[in-house]
C-alpha cells in the first residue's frame, strides 16, 4: 500500500479534502431535509403568525386542536384504510405478474410492458383518464354496468365508493412497479430448485408455498416498506378525481396537510400535522432498521 | 443439461395462466387504450366505441392552443436537466468520499444522509416553502429543484458502486501523476456508467411526474412544469371536453412513453437495479 500518502500529517488534509467534497450535498441535505425536520417540531408548539401578530408559544395546543379536529380523525381513518387496502393488493398482484411474466407465456413482452407502463405514466395526467371512467351516466365503468343492467352509481360522488375508486387507482399505478422487484428476486432463484422439486413430485402450489415464497421474504420486506411509505405520500390521484371529498371521505394525512397548510394558510397546525406524518414515516424506516434483516436493503 | 429438460415440462405454465396473465395486462393498458381511442378521434366518439369513427388531430390542436403546453415542455425539461445534472455532480463528489476517505464524523455524516430516503422534501411542504419565500425564490424553477439537488438515493447508489472499483486502478492513475479529482473524473464515473444511467432514468421519470411540490411552490405560467399545468387546464369547469383533455394527457405522458417503449429494456433493468426513487 502507498501507506505514505496516509501518514498522520497527511490524515488532517485528506479529512479536509473529504468534507470539502461532501459540503454541497451536506448543506442542501441539511438546509431542505434536516433543518426543516426541526423546525417542524418548534414550529408546531407555536400559534400561526397573522399579519402583524408574531407567532407565540402555545404549547400542546395545535395537538389539542388536532385530536379535536374530526377532518383529521377521519383523514387518519382513510389513510389506514387507503394503507390496509393498497399494500396486500398492489404487492399481491405484484407476485403474481412476477410469476406469469417470468414463465415463458406468450407475448410475454407485451404483457410485462403493459404491466409497468402505469409506472412511468405521471399520476396526474391518468388520473384524467380514471376521472371519466368513474363519471356518472356516461362514463366507462357506466356504460359496462349499465349492459349488465345494473342501476347507474356515482362512484367518485358517493361517501361509500369514493375512497375504493382512488385505492383501485393507487393499486393500478404501484403493482407494475413492484412487480419489477420479484421479478428480478426470481430471475436470482436457482433452477435446479425448480427441477428438485418437480422430481419430488411436489405441486406447483406447494412449491410456490414452501420454496419460493420464502426465498422472496427479502424483497417482500423491501417492497413492503415501500408500500407503506407510499400509501402516506401518494395523493396526486386525489387532486384530479375527488379534492378529498364528497364531505372528507377520500382525504388522505397528506392531502389534508395541504389543505391546511396551503388553503387555510394554517402553518402552526400544518407543522403539528407534518409532525405526525414525519413519526410514521421514521417508525417505518426505525423498523426496517433494527428489525428486518440489513441486507434487505440492497441485496 | 439433459436433466434441465425433462421435469421443466411438469412446471409449464397452463393455458389458463396465459390467458389470466393476457386478460390482466388487457385491463392494465386499458385507460391509456382508451386515451388513445378519445384523443385521435372526433369528440362525438368520445363516449362510444366505433370502429368506423374517422381519425382526427383536431384534439390535439385544441388542447395545445388551450393552453400554454410548449411554455410548460420547456419548463419541464429545464427543470428536469437541471436537477439530473445538480444530482449527478453532488452525489458523485460525497459518494467518492464516502467510498474512498477515512475521516472524523464519516458514520454521523453517512446516517445524515439516510435520514432522507424515509423523508423526503415532499412531505416537509410548509417548512420548505417558508425557506423558499425567505430566499425570495417562490415561483421559480429553480425553488422546484432546489430542495432534490442533493439525492440521498442517488449518493448510496454510487458509494456501493465506487467501493466496488478496485484501488490498484487509482493508485496507478496517481502514480501517473493525476490529481484527486482527475482520477475521479477518469476512473470512478466511467466504470460507474451504468449506474449513472439508472439513476437517470428514475430521476427523470420522478420529476417529470411530481406535482404536489411543484403545485404548492408555482403560480404563474413562466414557472409551471407540465404537470401543473395540466391539472390548472383539465380543473376549468366549462363543459368537460374528454377528446381535449385526453390529447393534453397523452401529449404530457408522450415523452416519458415513446422513451420507455424505445428503452423499454434498460428502463425495466434499471429500475430493478434502481429500487426505490
Amino acid at each position: 500500500m502507498s501507506a505514505s500518502s496516509s501518514s498522520i500529517a497527511g490524515s488532517g488534509q485528506r479529512s479536509i479534502h473529504a468534507w470539502l467534497l461532501l459540503l454541497p450535498a451536506l448543506v442542501l441535505l441539511v438546509a431542505f431535509t434536516h433543518w426543516p425536520a426541526v423546525a417542524t417540531l418548534i414550529d408546531s408548539f407555536y400559534s400561526t403568525p397573522k399579519g402583524a401578530r408574531p407567532a407565540v408559544w402555545v404549547g400542546v395546543e395545535n395537538y389539542q386542536s388536532m385530536v379535536d379536529d374530526p377532518v383529521f380523525w377521519q383523514a387518519v381513518r382513510n389513510n389506514l384504510w387507503f394503507a390496509a387496502a393498497t399494500i396486500p393488493a398492489s404487492i399481491g398482484l405484484a407476485l403474481l405478474m412476477a410469476v406469469w411474466v417470468n414463465e415463458r407465456i406468450a407475448g410475454r413482452t407485451f404483457v410485462r410492458m403493459a404491466y409497468f407502463t402505469p409506472t412511468v405514466l405521471p399520476m396526474i395526467a391518468v388520473a384524467n383518464i380514471w376521472l371519466f371512467f368513474y363519471t356518472p351516466q356516461y362514463g366507462l365503468l357506466e356504460q359496462v354496468t349499465g349492459a349488465l343492467g345494473l342501476p347507474s352509481h356515482n362512484w367518485l360522488g358517493s361517501p361509500s365508493t369514493a375512497l375504493g375508486a382512488i385505492t383501485l387507482v393507487a393499486v393500478w399505478k404501484e403493482a407494475g412497479f413492484f412487480m419489477i422487484f420479484y421479478l428480478a428476486a426470481l430471475q436470482t432463484l436457482n433452477p435446479s430448485l425448480k427441477e428438485a422439486a418437480a422430481i419430488e413430485g411436489a405441486s406447483r402450489w406447494y412449491f410456490f408455498r414452501r420454496v419460493q415464497w420464502p426465498l422472496l421474504m427479502p424483497t417482500t420486506v423491501f417492497v413492503l416498506v415501500n408500500a407503506v411509505i407510499n400509501a402516506f405520500r401518494l395523493v396526486d390521484h386525489v387532486f384530479i378525481l375527488t379534492r378529498g371529498g364528497p364531505d372528507n371521505a377520500t382525504t388522505l394525512l397528506l392531502y389534508h396537510l395541504y389543505e391546511v397548510g396551503f388553503k387555510f394558510w394554517d402553518t402552526a397546525y400544518a407543522a403539528a400535522i407534518t409532525v405526525v406524518l414525519v413519526v410514521v414515516l421514521s417508525s417505518v424506516a426505525l423498523f426496517q432498521f433494527f428489525v428486518l434483516d440489513k441486507k434487505v436493503h440492497y441485496q | 443439461m439433459s436433466s434441465r429438460q425433462a421435469p421443466a415440462v411438469i412446471y409449464r405454465h397452463t393455458w389458463l395462466d396465459t390467458f389470466a396473465a393476457w386478460l390482466l395486462a388487457l385491463l392494465w393498458i386499458l385507460p391509456l387504450a382508451y386515451a388513445f381511442w378519445t384523443a385521435f378521434h372526433p369528440s362525438e366518439y368520445a363516449t362510444r366505441f366505433d370502429l368506423g369513427a374517422p381519425w382526427t388531430l383536431q384534439n390535439f390542436r385544441h388542447a395545445w392552443d388551450a393552453a400554454p403546453f410548449a411554455r410548460y415542455f420547456l419548463n419541464t425539461t429545464l427543470l428536469v436537466a437541471m436537477i439530473l445534472a445538480a444530482q449527478l455532480v453532488l452525489s458523485t463528489l460525497a459518494a467518492f468520499a464516502f467510498a474512498r476517505y477515512q475521516f472524523r464524523g464519516k458514520n454521523i455524516a453517512f446516517a445524515l444522509v439516510l435520514v432522507q430516503l424515509m423523508i423526503m422534501p415532499d412531505i416537509l411542504l410548509v417548512e420548505n416553502y417558508q425557506t423558499m419565500a425567505r430566499l425570495g425564490l417562490v415561483d421559480t424553477l429553480f425553488a422546484i429543484g432546489l430542495p432534490y439537488f442533493a439525492s440521498a438515493f442517488a449518493i448510496f447508489l454510487l458509494r456501493q458502486t465506487f467501493m466496488g472499483i478496485p484501488k490498484e486502478l487509482d493508485e496507478a492513475a496517481r502514480v501517473e501523476g493525476a490529481s484527486t479529482l482527475q482520477i475521479l473524473w477518469r476512473v470512478y464515473v466511467p466504470l460507474a456508467r451504468p449506474v449513472y444511467t439508472a439513476f437517470a432514468l428514475v430521476s427523470v421519470s420522478f420529476h417529470w411526474n411530481n406535482f404536489l411540490w411543484p403545485l404548492i411552490i408555482t403560480n404563474s405560467v413562466e414557472s409551471r412544469p407540465l404537470t401543473v399545468g395540466l391539472q390548472v387546464f383539465s380543473s376549468v369547469e366549462q363543459g368537460v371536453d374528454w377528446s381535449t383533455i385526453t390529447a393534453a394527457t397523452l401529449m404530457t405522458s408522450a415523452p416519458l412513453l415513446v422513451g420507455f417503449i424505445l428503452f423499454q429494456r434498460q428502463f425495466v433493468q434499471s429500475f430493478m437495479r434502481a429500487g426505490i426513487k
